[in-house]
């Protein structure tokens, strides 16, 4: 009886084109796999390097191939609307494949250093990338989770892989848990938002509340409610934060870049296409929720930073305060508002890439106290200009890449009559720099008075310290080509 | 249909399942309370699937069953790592990073 049904069944077209970078990626991670399996020997960290870079390399230039694609024939979807093909799932493919080349290079001398399995941690790293893509792509409930899970999974691994330190085991255990935990909310959201509408398609679901008018809406106040609860655990905006300095503290630095950047921008890639562009006819309801927990992760993240005394802490409440503005966008539901969101986190992610770096580089895991970085100035002086501008950037300081990105998010939420938000936007700026001048001032004028293990470094993380710099001077200085790179960027539902 | 007595059912599994989370000491029965609350998301699926007559609901309930598989299985190997090297699983242990 089933036979009539299996013939009529028809399976959608799939758009292998767009599919391509995500296939890249679990395509190096299993060939680093196999190949490293075969091998007679321990296998070098320079093979595993070099396949992760070229395939980050290849996949982006596939995705600028996609970029012009989608400005000629305008944004589009696949495999019956699950998988979205516009501006902003191209705009966060290049950003994820950013990241993943700089987080290569970073790890190529972690590993060795702190001797980590380089073949493992590089096909966790791709496919943790591959998952990350696939969120921010997702134009479908079912097929976001995934994405999530394919994310948040590999990093459980990549956290708990260093073997040797305790912490690194506690930290797996917190994220793990507390990643459980908030997955179990978003899916709760997302069984609601399937009760209320019949689809978890979001195509489908923005049509659907464009057209009906509820009776009453508790259901779908109820999954909106508890999306936001478990994206907020994922981007780590307080009152949901409490997990982030513990695991940034005891996750071994490239992975604590990673989860930072872009576990981080995908969250918030999830978060602007389910609220924004799917929930758009909602928006009274759920903006004021946003704007709440904007404002609360501000000045949990500006205030709480000043009293830790160890520098991944800080920065853990320095990168919670960076949610807090990406927040401030997001409330104001416009269009600049989401290029504003689509800017901060781009150039966000390359700061604070660059500065892990820096902090990985800075000797063992075991703990990162302040007293650390006492004069650094004086003896390495390059690394501590370069550690100072990324800092100045993260603290928002005029000609770097940071003021740009707060002017962008404090101007959207003035456009949106958000005037206190604004206000308390500019006035925990203010406070947060505190934190980094903090460091800058330990770097320069405290005195070094124990001699500890003097930080290597190698060629590949100067690389990265000096191009992250770089990218934040000359983006502070001509910003037009990524304003207008995020304007074209916002989220569009396509059927079909 | 007695839609609304398994909604009521999934929430109250839901809310046992993070109770478990939140006071539990065991890490293992913090994994099972984790677990919990998947399935609670589950039986909602499959309600709301049959409310609305589409098969969508169960298909999304069998990628949870799957995920979550992959998910404990990750996590239990977290906690046995923890366990040789403390020879203990109790979470409240797990304090060496403060702030």
């Amino acid at each position: 009886m089933f036979a009539p049904q299996l013939l009529g069944f028809v399976s959608p077209s799939i758009n292998w084109w767009a599919l391509l970078p995500q296939m890249i990626l679990l395509g190096a991670a299993l060939l680093i796999l196999l190949l490293s399996s075969l091998a007679p020997r321990r296998s070098s960290t320079t093979f595993a390097t070099v396949t992760t870079l070229s395939a980050a390399i290849t996949a982006y230039f596939v995705s600028i191939g996609l970029w012009y694609d989608v400005e000629r024939e305008g944004a589009s979807s696949s495999i019956a609307s699950a998988f979205g093909v516009d501006g902003f799932s191209i705009f966060f493919t290049m950003l994820i494949l950013i990241a993943l080349a700089i987080t290569a290079l970073l790890s190529h001398h972690y590993l060795d250093r702190e001797g980590i399995d380089p073949p493992e941690f590089h096909a966790l790293l791709l496919c943790s990338a591959a998952g990350a893509i696939v969120m921010a792509a997702a134009n479908d409930l079912v097929v976001m989770f995934l994405g999530l899970e394919a994310l948040s999974i590999a990093i459980y691994v990549m956290i708990a892989m260093h073997s040797r330190r305790s912490e690194a085991r506690e930290s797996a255990v917190k994220y793990f848990v507390l990643g459980a935990f908030s997955s179990a909310f978003l899916l709760y959201g997302i069984a609601l938002t399937y009760g209320a509408t019949g689809s978890t398609n979001l195509v489908h679901v923005r049509e659907y509340l464009d057209a009906v008018v509820f009776r009453d809406q508790h259901m779908l106040m109820a999954a909106m409610g508890l999306l936001l609860v478990g994206l907020s655990f994922k981007v780590a905006a307080a009152p949901f934060h409490f997990w982030a300095p513990d695991v940034y503290q005891g996750a071994p630095s490239p992975v604590t870049g990673w989860m930072a950047s872009i576990a981080k921008a995908a969250g918030f890639a999830a978060l602007l296409r389910i609220f924004f562009a799917a929930f758009a006819s909602h928006d009274s309801d759920w903006s004021p929720v946003v704007a709440v927990l904007a404002f609360v992760t501000l000045v949990v993240g500006a205030v709480m930073a000043i009293l830790q005394t160890d520098v991944k802490r800080m920065l853990a409440f320095s990168s919670i305060s960076h949610a807090g503005y990406v927040l401030v966008a997001v409330q104001s539901a416009s269009n600049d508002g989401t290029a504003a969101a689509l800017f901060y986190l781009f150039t966000y992610t390359l700061m604070v890439l660059g500065t892990f770096a820096v902090v990985g580089a800075m000797g063992s895991d075991d703990d990162h106290p302040l007293t650390r970085y006492a004069g650094l100035g004086r003896s390495k002086p390059l690394i501590a200009l370069s550690l100072t501008a990324l800092l100045l950037a993260q603290a928002g300081v005029p000609t770097t890449s940071g003021f740009i990105a707060k002017f962008q998010v404090i101007s959207a939420a003035v456009s949106n009559q958000s005037y206190f938000l604004a206000g308390a936007a500019m006035v925990t700026a203010v406070i947060g720099a505190f934190m980094y001048l903090r460091i800058i001032m330990t770097m320069y004028v405290v005195d070094d008075d124990e001699s500890g293990p003097s930080p290597v470094w190698h060629w590949t993380t100067s690389t990265v310290v000096l191009g992250t710099v770089i990218f934040t001077m000359v983006l502070g200085l001509v910003p037009q080509f990524l304003i207008e790179f995020a304007e074209q960027a916002v989220p569009i539902l396509i059927r079909g | 249909m007695l839609l609304n007595q398994f909604l009521i059912l999934g929430a109250v599994l839901f809310s046992v399942g993070v109770y478990g989370v939140l006071a539990r000491r065991n890490g293992v029965m913090v994994l099972m309370s984790i677990e919990l609350m998947l399935n609670a998301v589950n039986i909602n699926l499959v309600v709301f699937g049959v409310q609305h007559g589409v098969v969508s609901g169960q298909v999304f309930a069998l990628f949870i069953i799957a995920v979550a598989a992959a998910e404990v299985g990750v996590g239990l190997a977290i906690v046995l790592l923890l366990y040789r090297n403390r020879t203990s699983i109790d979470v409240e242990d797990f304090d060496l990073m403060r702030g």
